[in-house]
């Protein structure tokens, strides 16, 4: 196993980040964190690149225990924290030779690896890191954590507060990471990004709420979902809100996902429901759910 | 000034040194209209949102917000919006109730309006047992949905959300776009800019910002349909790199 968590927990004060944690990543696999703000993701982060001590459990990372050998795993993982961390006022080809430097290795020596990733922001080479734009920091920060050829990349929301498109363009320069056998563990808020893992976990309040591939989780959800569309958006969320066999009332995109608490369930039945309540242009299909179905579930 | 627009936008336009930042824009925005406003990171968006709230000069054009011109009358914008940005909004180290009351007091509420205030809103969002508590203690997305109603306190004709439900959990997230539709079937419009993609659905019409200028503004529903897509994220897959 690339990394293997056994019942790590991590208290602040009366705050529990991080309660039982156990999962495992194999060599090479894109693992995903997923979860919101407060979670517990930058805490277990912290704890799996030897910044911070768990008060209990234990783990390894790239073969190596971690408090007996955490110098070790320092030299084997590369780690893109949250918060922009590079030195504002290097330029972006300094920045990268510090952290190649530091980890005893030369840009050359790596150059493949970033070469993709390097040529984006290679015209702006000679400028300061802090006057980058958003998506153009994150790949510079991005090849700072590759330089030195970690066995073991950290991410932690690489993504967030970024648009959809530098998220596409994200995902498909891990995917291409991934095919130099280098294990990925991402964190992301963003539940539409989980399917782009090979395996995810759910994570709320410190806890593990489920871990599997993106398709077994959806499978496993145990009702049927429906889109439900109508007129009048709120009007139509009340509506359901107030309806005596409702399960669930989500409102996603143009639809609401609804579920019923009726096994022999008929739409027909919630239709004649909301023309009662004046709504028009009903449509009622059945839908299926999708991971942020899942997590509300388990969340609840 | 057309009385059913609370925003009228006529090439606006921002020039920082040589660079355009915001290219000559121009829009409408109704009463009790949730309008989303959408682009890639740094297409514009925040300058021309910082035009549009009073807090920056714009370089040429005309725009009207609330009644008021953003040239001359930049202050009385202020008073009639409410403003929210998912950095900062409150004050982590005063508790509930002293946030409340502080922003009502900005807002020159009375001391008696403010009490009243602060009662129906911490009822309302079921924040009695932690009234006292200091914000910070709060989690994410109980903090956003406080601020989303301390913006709300003077009864703005507009409110501004900035990345209001940034790594909000999901159930809170549409928690807090309940509370969007609510206050906008009161008449309050809704003026919002986000990355999640399924939130621009919600919105009735969306205008969406590339290199400064606005590319594409309707309804999600003919967006889709005049791009020939299934999903918003599609539509602005498609346009926004042009």
């Amino acid at each position: 196993m690339s990394i293997s968590v056994t019942n790590i927990s991590k208290s602040y004060k009366d705050v529990k980040a991080l309660q039982n944690i156990t999962f495992d990543v194999k060599p090479g696999e894109l693992f995903g964190l997923i979860g919101p703000d407060g979670a517990g993701k930058t805490t277990l982060f912290r704890v799996l690149t030897t910044l911070l001590l768990a008060d209990e459990g234990y783990a390894q990372v790239a073969g190596f225990d971690l408090v007996n050998n955490y110098k070790d795993i320092r030299e084997s993982v590369g780690y893109m924290p949250g918060r922009f961390s590079l030195y504002q006022d290097l330029t972006v080809e300094e920045n990268l030779n510090f952290f190649a430097t530091i980890f005893g290795t030369t840009i050359k020596e790596n150059y493949d690896l970033i070469k993709d990733i390097y040529i984006q922001i290679e015209p702006f080479k000679n400028r300061r890191a802090g006057k980058l734009s958003g998506g153009m920091k994150q790949k510079l920060a991005l090849c700072c954590a590759l330089i030195h050829k970690p066995k073991v990349l950290f991410l932690d929301e690489p993504t967030t507060g970024v648009d959809p498109v530098s998220r596409k363009e994200f995902w498909e320069m891990l995917k291409r990471l991934q095919q130099y056998g280098i294990t990925i563990l991402v964190s992301t808020p963003y539940m539409d990004e989980a399917a782009l893992c090979d395996r995810i976990a759910l994570i709320q309040n410190g806890k593990i709420l489920e871990i599997d591939t993106p398709a077994a989780i959806v499978k496993h959800f145990p009702k049927t979902i429906y889109n439900v569309a109508a007129h009048n958006m709120y009007q139509l969320l009340s509506s359901l809100k107030a309806y005596e066999h409702q399960y669930s009332v989500y409102p996603f995109g143009e639809f609401v996902h609804y579920s019923d608490r009726r096994a022999n369930f008929n739409s027909d039945d919630l239709k004649t429901y909301l023309e009662t309540q004046n709504l028009s242009d009903i449509q009622i299909n059945q839908t299926q759910p999708t991971i942020e179905d899942t997590f509300m579930e388990l969340a609840k | 000034m057309n009385n059913q627009n609370v925003i009228e936008a006529e090439n606006l336009t921002k020039i920082f040194g040589d660079f355009t930042a915001v290219n000559a824009i121009s829009f409408e925005v109704k009463r009790g209209e949730i309008f989303g406003f959408l682009g890639a990171n740094g297409a514009g968006k925040t300058t021309a949102m910082k035009m549009l709230i009073g807090i920056l000069n714009p370089t040429s054009g005309k725009a009207n917000v609330a009644g008021f011109d953003v040239f001359s009358d930049a202050n009385n914008i202020k008073k009639n919006i409410g403003y929210m940005s998912q950095k900062f909004a409150l004050y982590d180290d005063l508790t509930i109730k002293e946030n409340i009351t502080f922003f009502g007091g900005i807002y020159g509420l009375t001391r008696a309006r403010i009490k009243e205030k602060a009662n129906t809103l911490i009822i309302e969002l079921g924040l009695q047992e932690v009234s006292n508590q200091l914000v910070g203690s709060l989690p994410l997305g109980w903090k956003q949905k406080l601020a989303f109603s301390v913006s709300l306190i003077h009864d703005p004709k507009i409110v501004f959300l900035d990345e209001p439900t940034g790594g909000v959990d999901p159930i809170t997230r549409r928690q807090f776009w309940e509370m969007i539709y609510k206050a906008a079937n009161k008449g309050t419009t809704v003026f919002v800019t986000t990355h999640y993609m399924d939130e621009a659905e919600y919105c009735d019409r969306v205008s969406i910002m590339v290199n400064g200028k606005i590319e594409a503004l309707n309804t999600p529903k003919k967006l889709k349909e005049q791009y020939k897509v299934k999903t918003m994220n599609d539509v602005f897959l498609k346009l926004a790199r042009g």
